[in-house]
């Protein structure tokens, strides 16, 4: 009977949430112990000391936490863009362009009327500004997809660099002063167009923004018809077109609201942190974002949890680097183990192994 | 039972998934040159044991003799070096080669493929048993049942000895399926053992020397066929007496309520699908489509209720008062919104009757929704509706919020009936409503469209099963090739008269 295979595989019923919370947290005690062994191993370091760098990096002052809490929100609010189009099987992966082009819109409201209209109408109109220009950046892709089913992945990705381009020429045209290839912080001394400063603290308006936006995206999926439609559309086109809805237009609707809301965090980003704009403003979360919302299953609740993770070891990263002399890629490699296990301990919830020994063990106990 | 030698011994076969026990310690004898019939509803774990002995499960537990020799098979190849073959109900083909390249596809022979060579074996073998293959013809070109035939050539090349056939005739003809059984005859007298899987009981008395039946995972018991009923069988199956027969109530005041003039369809490739069809089905009746599979019943049922483009043709309602109302050119909505409730049961439960992922609740909203000015979905109306369809069609697990994918076929059917029933339609479409379910489930369908058709519904039934068209229907249309082959009256119709009706336009009564 040695010719059994060495294991084989099956699906598990559905776990209890405690179980399987139970494996996620072993998968990240086991990173935690590879990334100790890695450390010592290629620097020489005390893992614990680099361990606890990371920490401060995310918590050390409350300065630092602020900024930890910032990223966060804006990350969560481009994941929470582009939630409901992954929830409808729609690979939108533009959020990078979307953002930037919210941003763009934002800027040049506040360049161009920055004098000419009273602080709470220039911040309506940026507003709108930001919604609109990332609305139409999700709908063109969509437009496509619906009318003559073009690819989505890659027409959204190829989006992206038209937006970078688009800032690209307006940083040209905007700069300040001129030659200087960057435009600056807007309006300094003015300050039109500032998103206002609440309880003192810089990014508490954008926080508390992005937590209102949170707990609307879990409702509308939940409860709304329109999440319905989404969910629908995404498991099947052809129940949805069977029970009448009319998928072009779900997936239209749905990008440009995904886009809009990319549109949002392009506006916290310019009007209510940066003040500025650069071809790398959006920093790479529209990719980012994908991860935060496939981790978390697309629930926007639980994307709190994994936009935090994300940018938490992001922070530590680069704080280990600049503690420990080390090189910025040592951090990515400690964040790869990590997200590794986090990402694999997912197979051992949905499946089960079974070795042969053990097989045959329960064999004779029958 | 004496002097025969055992093909294959399964002991104490236990395969479970999860927590399901699909197979408990079941024993089971294969005999050779015997048909062996194997029997039991959905999920009572048939396939499950079948795939086992083929190689694409591994048992948990237990013990695989081939010829008293104990053997352990971990893959299909595994399989074929036992001299096990099996006919899956989806056939594995690449449509672009011929018959003979499908069957040498896959085997690594030592030296240069030899095409003539195996060109030759493939004619013995179909000589020897009276198969009717053409080696060089494309596999694109044929039937459905030469696809079947080219699986089972397959089996054979590779040396079967023991051929396991998975529901070998739920995608055949009368005609198909009298030669089919045939050539099994001829392969039985041979010498080899075969398995085959049924739901069909007349089909089981007809061919099989041998049941034995599977009830919940377990093995109740083998009998000669000879000896037993198809009461018995379902009998045991079940673990209750059932009673067996589909009434058919007189029509109660039919009136034309569908009338379907000239329709005719293309596909999105250009080829004709329906040609010129025309029919009325009316209130109080159930009108049966009997046709080979892929004549056009998927796109008449799908023109009916606004899913199909169409190329020409009418589609009118007719309401009781005797107004008429053109549904061509209009999608599910529309019709909904000129106040005609139409209900649709399609052929493809998972893929577009019902959204898999999605719980009992959520699926019975799909119909209801949009109701109500909320922006919000109301999901206390659906939840009651499918609380009232797991309590009177008995679903199992009696769960609202399982989601369907995790229901056996039977139950995720009576769910999919159950919702577009309660929709209170005056027109039922219902494509294979009983594919794939078991004696229990399908009569219980049977009962709920007899129903439907008391309380004045013009049911329009697509079925393969010609025996339960015959028993079902008032009238049946007969398809073939897209075109209306005849419409016969259900009481007093042969068999043989619409199976000749859906292989030849007329029924070849010109000739």
């Amino acid at each position: 009977m040695n010719k059994q295979p060495l294991f084989h595989i099956s699906k598990r019923k559905a776990l209890k949430w405690y179980q399987s919370w139970t494996i996620r947290g072993v998968a990240i005690i086991l990173a935690l112990l590879l990334c100790a062994v890695v450390t010592t191993a290629m620097t020489g370091e005390n893992p614990l000391e680099v361990y606890k760098s990371i920490w401060e990096g995310a918590f050390g002052t409350l300065r630092k936490t602020w900024i930890l809490m910032q990223n966060i929100a804006i990350l969560l609010c481009v994941s929470l863009a582009v939630t409901p189009a992954f929830k409808m099987r729609f690979w939108n992966i533009g959020g990078e362009g979307q953002v930037l082009v919210g941003g763009l819109a934002t800027a040049a409201c506040m360049i161009l009327l920055g004098d000419k209209l009273p602080g709470w109408l220039l911040i309506v109109i940026m507003t709108l500004a930001a919604i609109v220009a990332g609305g139409i950046w999700g709908a063109i892709p969509a437009i496509f997809k619906a009318k003559w089913k073009t690819n989505e992945t890659l027409f959204t990705l190829m989006m992206n660099y038209v937006a970078i381009q688009l800032v690209a020429f307006f940083v040209i045209v905007w700069e300040v002063p001129k030659g200087a290839g960057k435009i600056g912080i807007i309006n300094q001394t003015t300050e039109a167009g500032w998103l206002p400063v609440i309880g003192g603290q810089k990014y508490l308006l954008n926080i508390l923004i992005v937590a209102i936006l949170t707990v609307a995206m879990y409702v509308y999926l939940k409860y709304s018809k329109h999440g319905y439609e989404i969910s629908v559309v995404g498991e099947s086109e052809r129940t949805a077109r069977y029970v009448g809805i009319k998928v072009d237009k779900v997936i239209i609707r749905t990008m440009i609201l995904s886009g809009a809301l990319c549109g949002v965090a392009g506006l916290l980003l310019v009007g209510g942190t940066d003040h500025t704009i650069t071809t790398t403003s959006a920093n790479g979360r529209g990719f980012t974002a994908v991860l935060v919302s496939w981790l978390a299953k697309f629930n926007p609740i639980v994307m709190i949890l994994t936009s935090f993770l994300l940018e938490f070891l992001g922070r530590g990263a680069s704080e280990i680097s600049t503690t420990f002399g080390l090189n910025h890629a040592f951090g990515d490699i400690l964040t790869g183990i990590i997200l590794f296990f986090i990402i694999g301990s997912e197979f051992f919830i949905t499946y089960q192994v079974h070795f042969r020994r053990a097989a045959r063990k329960e064999a004779e106990n029958v | 039972m004496d002097n025969k030698i055992a093909a294959v011994k399964m002991r104490n076969i236990t395969k479970t998934f999860g927590t399901v026990v699909a197979n408990d310690r079941v024993w089971l004898d294969i005999y050779k040159g015997e048909i062996l019939a194997l029997l039991g509803e959905n999920g009572s774990g048939k396939t499950t044991l079948m795939n086992m002995l083929s190689g694409i499960y591994f048992p948990d537990e237990g013990q695989i003799f081939i010829d008293d020799k104990e053997v352990v098979i971990r893959s299909p190849k595994d399989a074929y070096r036992y001299g096990i073959g099996m006919i899956h109900q989806h056939f594995k083909l690449v449509d672009v080669l011929t018959a003979t390249e499908n069957i040498v596809l896959g085997l690594k022979e030592k030296g240069r493929l030899n095409l003539e060579a195996a060109r030759k074996k493939v004619r013995e073998i179909c000589d020897a048993y009276g198969f009717d293959v053409d080696p060089d013809q494309k596999i694109y070109d044929m039937s459905v049942s030469q696809k079947q035939t080219v699986e089972i050539v397959k089996a054979l090349y590779r040396g079967a000895d023991i051929l396991i056939l998975d529901e070998p005739t739920a995608v055949l003809t009368p005609q198909e399926t009298q030669k089919l059984f045939a050539v099994l005859r001829n392969m039985r007298d041979d010498g080899k053992a075969i398995v085959i899987i049924t739901h069909k009981m007349h089909e089981v008395e007809e061919l099989s020397d041998r049941v034995a039946v599977l009830r919940r995972g377990h093995f109740v018991g083998d009998m000669v066929t000879a000896n037993t009923n198809a009461q018995e069988m379902t009998n045991m199956m079940v673990g209750h007496p059932v009673v067996l027969n589909i009434d058919r109530p007189q029509p109660v005041d039919p009136k034309p309520r569908i009338e379907v003039k000239g329709l005719t369809v293309r596909s999105e490739d250009g080829i004709i699908k329906l040609e010129d069809v025309s029919f009325t089905a009316r209130s109080g009746e159930i009108l049966g489509i009997a046709g080979i599979s892929g004549c056009g019943q998927k796109e008449l049922l799908e023109a009916i209720a606004g899913l199909q483009p169409t190329e020409g043709g009418s589609i009118c309602y007719i309401n009781d008062d005797g107004s008429r109302e053109e549904l061509l050119g209009k999608d599910p909505l529309k019709i909904a919104d000129m106040g005609v409730t139409l209900s649709f049961v399609p052929e493809d439960r998972l893929g577009m009757g019902l959204v898999g992922s999605m719980d009992l609740t959520d699926n019975m909203m799909l119909r209801s929704f949009r109701k109500g000015r909320s922006i919000f979905a109301n999901r206390r109306a659906p939840k009651a509706v499918a609380e009232k369809v797991v309590k009177d069609l008995e679903v199992n697990p009696p769960s609202v919020s399982t989601p369907v994918r995790r229901l056996s076929g039977g139950n995720v059917q009576k769910v999919l009936v159950g919702r577009e029933i309660s929709l209170a339609p005056t027109v039922l479409l219902t494509a294979y409503a009983v594919r794939g379910l078991d004696i229990n489930s399908s009569y219980t369908i049977y009962d709920l469209i007899n129903q439907q058709k008391k309380d004045g519904v013009a049911v329009i039934y697509v079925g393969e099963d010609l025996d339960v068209l015959l028993e079902l229907s008032d009238r049946i249309l007969v398809l073939c090739g897209g075109k209306v082959s005849g419409i016969v009256d259900g009481p007093g119709a042969t068999k043989e008269q619409v199976g000749l009706m859906m292989t030849k336009l007329g029924g070849g009564s010109d000739e």
